[in-house]
C-alpha cells in the first residue's frame, strides 16, 4: 500500500517505556509511512527514546492536553501539507496493523473520519468500570446527537481526511477530544465510519485517566457534548460540503 | 448594623491597599487590577452612604439593609470571578495557540538546520 501524503501521528506523555516499540512497529510493517510523535512536555526520557528509535519528533514547551497535542500534529500536517493523517496511540494499545484497512475504509468510502473500534474479539473494553459506565453513557447520549450508534466514542485510533484535517488544524475539542469530536463532525455535516479493530493491552504506563478523574472525564465530556449541540446551526443534514 | 458596615468598610480598604502593593510589586497587572479597584470603592461607598444602602434595599423589597449589602458584595464579586474566568480562558487559549506554534516553528528549524548539514 501507498502511504504517499500519509502522516502517522503519535500523540505522547511519558511514554519512555512504549514509544520505541510502537515506533519500531509500524516502521517494519509500514517502512513508508511518516511517523510524527508529539510529545506533550513528557519528564521522562519519551522524545530521546521516540528520536532513537527513528521518528520524528514535535516538543511542545509546556503541557496542553490531549487535545491540544493532537491538534498541533494535525497543523502541523496541514502546514507540510499532508493529505491523510492516523492517529494512534503511544502506548501501544492500537495495532499498527490496522491502518492499511483503516485507509482503504477513509479512501472507499470517501468519508472525513475512520474510528478503529474495539471488536469482540480483543475482550470488547478494556478499562476501568467506572470509565467502562461512563463510555456507555455517551454512547446511550451521543445516538440521538448523531443519528446512529457508535460503538466506542473514546477511541483514538482515528484516520482523517484533508477536509477533517484543514478543520481540525484551526478548531479542534482540548483536553479530551475523542467524543466532542465526534459532536464536531456532526455540526460539520461530516460523515465517520467505525472499522473493527483488534486493541491490546498498554505495552507501559498508566493511563491518565485514574477512578477520580473518570468522573471529571463525564463531566468536562458531557459539558462539552452540550455545548457544541448549542452551537448546531439547524441547517438539515447532508446539504454543506463542510469546512 | 453600624459594626457590619464599618467592617466591611475596613475590609474594602485593606483590599485596595492589597491590589495597590501588588501593583507597585507588579504582582498584577494595571488592566487586571481595575475589576478590583472598582470592587473596593462600590463596597466602601455602599458601606459609607446610608441613603444609597437604604434604596438599594428599598429596591430589593428587603427590610433588612444589612442583607441588601451582602447580596451586592456577592454579585460585585462574582461579577468579578466571571470577568476574571473569561480573562485565564482567553490566556489559556493563546498559550495553546502560542505552545504549538513555538513547537511547529521549532521543528521546522530543526528540519532547515538538518537539510543544510
Amino acid at each position: 500500500m501507498s502511504f504517499d501524503g500519509v502522516l502517522l501521528l503519535v500523540p505522547a506523555f511519558n511514554e519512555e517505556g512504549a514509544i520505541a516499540s510502537v515506533v519500531r512497529e509500524v516502521q517494519e510493517l509500514h517502512p513508508g509511512l511518516h511517523i510524527l510523535v508529539v510529545d506533550d512536555c513528557s519528564k521522562d526520557a519519551t522524545v530521546n527514546t521516540a528520536q532513537t528509535a527513528g521518528a520524528a519528533v514535535l516538543s511542545l514547551p509546556c503541557h496542553l492536553g490531549l487535545g491540544g497535542c493532537v491538534q498541533a500534529g494535525y497543523k502541523l500536517a496541514f502546514d507540510l501539507g499532508y493529505r491523510t493523517v492516523v492517529r494512534i496511540d503511544g502506548d501501544g494499545q492500537h495495532n499498527p496493523q490496522d491502518i492499511p484497512r483503516l485507509l482503504e475504509t477513509l479512501e472507499r468510502t470517501g468519508c472525513e473520519v475512520v474510528i478503529g473500534v474495539r471488536c469482540k474479539e480483543s475482550g470488547g473494553l478494556q478499562t476501568h468500570p467506572i470509565r467502562k459506565i461512563g463510555i456507555h453513557f455517551f454512547r446511550l447520549l451521543l445516538r440521538p446527537i448523531l443519528g446512529r450508534s457508535v460503538s466506542d466514542p473514546t477511541s483514538g485510533f482515528v484516520a482523517v481526511n484533508h477536509r477533517a484535517l484543514a478543520v481540525f488544524a484551526t478548531s479542534f475539542p482540548l483536553e479530551y477530544p475523542e467524543i466532542e469530536t465526534l459532536v464536531v463532525l456532526q455540526r460539520r455535516q461530516f460523515r465517520f465510519e467505525e472499522v473493527p479493530c483488534r486493541m491490546r493491552r498498554r505495552m507501559a504506563g498508566k493511563s491518565t485517566i485514574t477512578a477520580v478523574r473518570s468522573f471529571y472525564y463525564v463531566i468536562h465530556v458531557l459539558l462539552g457534548v452540550f455545548i457544541n449541540v448549542l452551537r448546531f446551526d439547524g441547517r438539515p443534514r447532508g446539504k454543506r460540503t463542510g469546512g | 448594623m453600624e459594626r457590619l458596615l464599618d467592617v466591611i468598610a475596613i475590609l474594602s480598604l485593606v483590599l485596595l491597599i492589597v491590589v495597590l502593593r501588588s501593583l507597585r510589586r507588579e504582582h498584577i497587572r494595571v488592566e487586571h487590577s481595575v475589576s478590583w479597584l472598582a470592587a473596593c470603592a462600590a463596597l466602601l461607598i455602599l458601606s459609607r452612604s446610608h441613603w444609597l444602602l437604604d434604596r438599594a434595599s428599598a429596591f430589593l423589597d428587603l427590610t433588612e439593609p444589612a442583607i441588601a449589602l451582602i447580596f451586592m458584595i456577592l454579585a460585585v464579586f462574582l461579577g468579578v470571578f466571571y470577568r476574571f474566568s473569561r480573562v485565564i480562558s482567553e490566556l489559556k487559549d493563546m498559550n495553546i495557540t502560542l505552545t504549538q506554534k513555538v513547537a511547529i516553528l521549532e521543528y521546522k528549524l530543526r528540519m532547515n538546520e538538518e537539510e543544510q548539514k
